[in-house]
């Protein structure tokens, strides 16, 4: 059966056969560096265009319809005219931070990319310690949002930088214990572990109470951490003229573009590896049967499957909700999130320990 | 109780996020509520709302008649010196002079449709047409005379 596995060990093979053991290596950093390029650009292209279609037909509005069929070539129009346009560093601004920041914000998302699984054994590496390191790294993006701030020596880009900080530092913290949910209920941080043990049934079925509360608070959680409305206060276009990026143009706007939406996609991709199992089909405890329909649909179409599912409700809360005050957002966070979450982690721990999951 | 109240904070900030979200995924599926207009596209089937405004017409009728007396209350209530109105003197069949509209000068590019001279208008002589096409080349053809040549008051309009 076709499947990105049998790809990838194909050319493994290949070069194994063709060339010495450090030369594949190499050759094989080389194309997963690519590959995870050519990803970032497919995914800067689908999501933008996605994002857009969805904006408009929630406000009862057409979209992109002009450029090509159905529109489909007007993120890419768009790519264009970023690319021809001068990326200017102004005057007053630290040049080296300024035109560092942009890539900090790509190098982030890059590495991110790492530890998560895209189909059955179709994994940049298997990190035992996976959803720490994930954790651990998503937390260097506030640094290149700071950095981009600071450097542009604006009020409003700085003002936009700071809240960025308080925001980011702040929701870390339930996103963290929503995270420890499911590491408890699974007792271990590997991304490939984790995804083995919903294979009779997804964590959001299987750890019912517990895990639903704690999947909620990660979506909440992880939508303030990627800087998306509502919880969109570093940009916040309407008082902050865009907040971090206001300075920039060209393609080093366009790098924090897309880092926004890239970084969506990764924790849309986490948020359905701990909770909507990954790549793992659609299973229901021994329904030997169905359990095999379920297993001819490939891995890494669920995998895709479940992350748009995410990133579309991202999306639809970006298009729904008004954004919060930093005042109401620091009380979400401090007042509710976070004592439900720990409450919420003690129960699950209560569960995993009397057994009370399926 | 502080915690009773609490918790009842919690869910009813879920149940009007909930709401929220039921109406943009309703417009979301439901394409058929759509309210864009692809104006070049259909503009020979082009509905305009009731309450757009466009600019300001003089009515006639089919005789060539308007109702217009020329008693410049338009021209009073227009806040920016839209409207001119040029008055003359008709001499009536008993001999009297009556003042009568000579020129309706209108000057669209002054005006912003703030509806206040139909609103003044004592006879209903003058309404707001929901025409927009009006880009030209030259500002001087945006300065308009409504009443159309030899057209004169209806019959019986005081």
């Amino acid at each position: 059966m076709w499947s990105l596995t049998n790809i990838s060990t194909g050319i493994h093979d290949w070069l194994i056969q063709t060339f010495n053991p450090t030369w594949a290596l190499i050759i094989e950093m080389v194309i997963a560096g690519i590959a995870v390029i050519g990803l970032f650009a497919v995914l800067g292209l689908v999501l933008v265009l996605m994002e857009r279609r969805v904006a408009a037909w929630m406000q009862i509005r057409l979209g992109p319809n002009r450029v090509g069929p159905f529109g489909l070539l007007q993120s890419a129009a768009d790519t264009v005219k970023l690319l021809v346009k001068e990326g200017m560093t102004p005057d007053g601004a630290d040049k080296f931070l300024f035109n560092l920041a942009p890539f900090i914000a790509m190098m982030v998302a890059m590495l991110l990319m790492v530890p998560i699984a895209f189909a059955k054994d179709f994994q940049l590496w298997d990190l035992n310690i996976g959803v720490l390191y994930v954790s651990a790294v998503s937390s260097i993006m506030v640094i290149s949002i700071l950095m981009a701030g600071w450097a542009s020596n604006n009020k409003y880009s700085l003002m936009g930088a700071m809240r960025s900080g308080a925001q980011i530092v702040s929701y870390e913290l339930s996103a963290g214990l929503s995270i420890l949910t499911i590491v408890v209920l699974t007792g271990s941080l590997n991304i490939n572990d984790i995804i083995i043990a919903q294979a009779d049934g997804w964590w959001i079925f299987k750890g019912h109470i517990p895990v639903i509360i704690s999947f909620v608070i990660f979506i909440i959680a992880v939508t303030a951490e990627t800087n998306r409305a509502p919880f969109d206060l570093a940009e916040a276009e309407s008082e902050l003229t865009s907040g971090f990026h206001t300075e920039y143009s060209g393609m080093k706007f366009a790098l924090f573009f897309l880092a926004e939406y890239i970084n969506v996609f990764i924790v849309c991709a986490i948020g359905a590896t701990l909770f909507l199992g990954g790549w793992m089909p659609f299973h229901i405890g021994n329904w030997e049967s169905f359990n095999h329909v379920m297993d001819y649909i490939p891995s890494s179409i669920w995998f895709f499957g479940k992350t748009f599912f995410l990133i579309f409700v991202i999306m639809w809360f970006r298009w729904t909700f008004p954004r919060l005050r930093i005042d109401q957002l620091l009380n979400l966070e401090w007042r509710y999130l976070l004592p439900i979450s720990m409450f919420n982690l003690l129960l699950a721990t209560a569960i995993a320990i009397l057994g009370w999951h399926f | 109780m502080f915690i009773v109240k609490y918790i009842k904070d919690v869910f009813s900030g879920i149940k009007s996020l909930l709401v929220g979200m039921r109406r943009t995924g309703y417009y979301f599926t439901h394409h058929k509520e759509i309210i864009t207009e692809q104006y070049p596209d259909n503009r020979d089937t082009l509905v305009m709302a009731d309450r757009f405004k466009g600019e300001v017409v003089l009515l006639h009728d089919e005789n060539n008649e308007h109702a217009c007396t020329g008693c410049t209350a338009c021209e009073l209530a227009c806040p920016n010196a839209t409207i001119k109105i040029v008055t003359k003197f008709d001499i009536t069949p008993e001999g009297k002079k009556k003042k009568a509209l000579d020129k309706f000068v209108y000057h669209l590019e002054l005006c912003t449709m703030c509806n206040l001279c139909i609103i003044a208008c004592p006879t209903d002589a003058i309404k707001m047409a929901q025409t927009f096409e009006h880009s030209v080349y030259d500002r001087a053809e945006l300065t308009k005379i409504l009443n159309k040549p030899d057209s004169k008051i209806r019959e019986g309009v005081e």
